[in-house]
């Protein structure tokens, strides 16, 4: 992009071909216009971290269901309804008092749809794929995320066949909430493993 | 091949642009192509592998400053443009007549 070249003329040339593209596809009878509208409102409205926050807050509240979750994550995960494109292998690793995990895709933007909905821009940028794998610890301070030394960090990079969800320690003091309220301190950031759960309300 | 998508390890590439509250798209733009690579995807008209291929023969360059969705752009006209369900000169004829109002 040359500097005379603005950022708005550059949205407005996508906007330009991707109108283009779309009517002709339309209009030779490969695209319904409406059934594309319905997946937008899916992956824009529907499908997203909440889904896997519900996961993670029954394996919490489920010792049975954590354990099966671990051992066979796509069938599990399954069982609340979450599957399909891009979340067709599923494996889900667990965070401990002397283990990290971090997930990314080197090679692209391999995310677990079903469960996280559609990656945000950072995940898919060259700085955080390039660096994540080589200064793990580096990468956690600028989402404001230090661990203490002894802390072995397991980065897992995604691919097309397999997608990994991380499943965060439950915060302290949770003991007394149930799975609906433990769901509500499941961020996105601590499923990908950027980030922790929400301490308990007045904590 | 040791192309430009195989970042992992790569030095040099900035600071993490992290949005605290980040849209699930950032322009219209994004959600067309969104949709019509789903559903092109779903209708068989090029496989998963095919579409990925698409996207790292772009220009090292290119991939490197462009948007994400841009990339998606590319390897849907690379894979319509291999199965013959699009040419060049018909998108650049409809963008101009779209331009010009007149679609």
């Amino acid at each position: 992009m040359s500097s005379k070249h603005s950022h708005e003329d550059h949205q407005r040339d996508m906007a330009l071909r991707v109108k283009a593209i779309e009517s002709l596809l339309v209009e030779k009878g490969l695209l319904d216009p409406a059934a594309i509208d319905k997946l937008i409102d899916l992956y824009e409205h529907k499908i997203g971290p909440r889904n896997g926050a519900k996961v993670v807050a029954k394996a919490w509240s489920d010792p049975e269901y954590k354990e099966r979750l671990l051992k066979d994550a796509t069938s599990v995960i399954a069982e609340l309804g979450y599957s399909g494109i891009q979340g067709e292998e599923m494996v889900v690793v667990e965070n401990t008092p002397a283990v990290h995990n971090l997930v990314v895709c080197t090679l692209c933007s391999c995310y677990p749809w079903p469960t996280l909905g559609l990656p945000p821009n950072w995940y898919k940028s060259a700085p955080y794929r390039s660096r994540v794998v080589i200064d793990p610890r580096g990468v956690l301070k600028e989402f404001g995320v230090e661990l203490p030394d002894g802390v072995e960090i397991r980065v897992w990079d995604s691919n097309a066949e397999l997608r990994y969800l991380v499943l965060p320690m439950r915060p302290a003091g949770t003991e007394g909430m149930n799975e609906g309220q433990l769901a509500e301190l499941v961020t996105r950031d601590s499923m990908i493993g950027v980030g922790f759960p929400k301490a308990r309300k007045g904590e | 091949m040791n192309g430009i998508h195989d970042l992992g390890g790569r030095h040099g590439m900035g600071p993490i642009n992290i949005e605290p509250i980040e849209p699930v798209f950032h322009a219209e733009w994004e959600r067309r192509i969104f949709g019509m690579f789903i559903l092109a995807f779903a209708g068989g008209h090029f496989n998963i592998d095919q579409f990925r291929h698409g996207v790292e023969q772009m220009a090292p360059a290119e991939y490197l400053s462009s948007d994400y969705y841009e990339h998606w752009l590319h390897a849907l006209e690379l894979c319509c443009k291999a199965n013959g369900s699009l040419t060049d000169d018909e998108i650049q004829s409809r963008m101009k007549e779209l331009a010009r109002g007149d679609a």
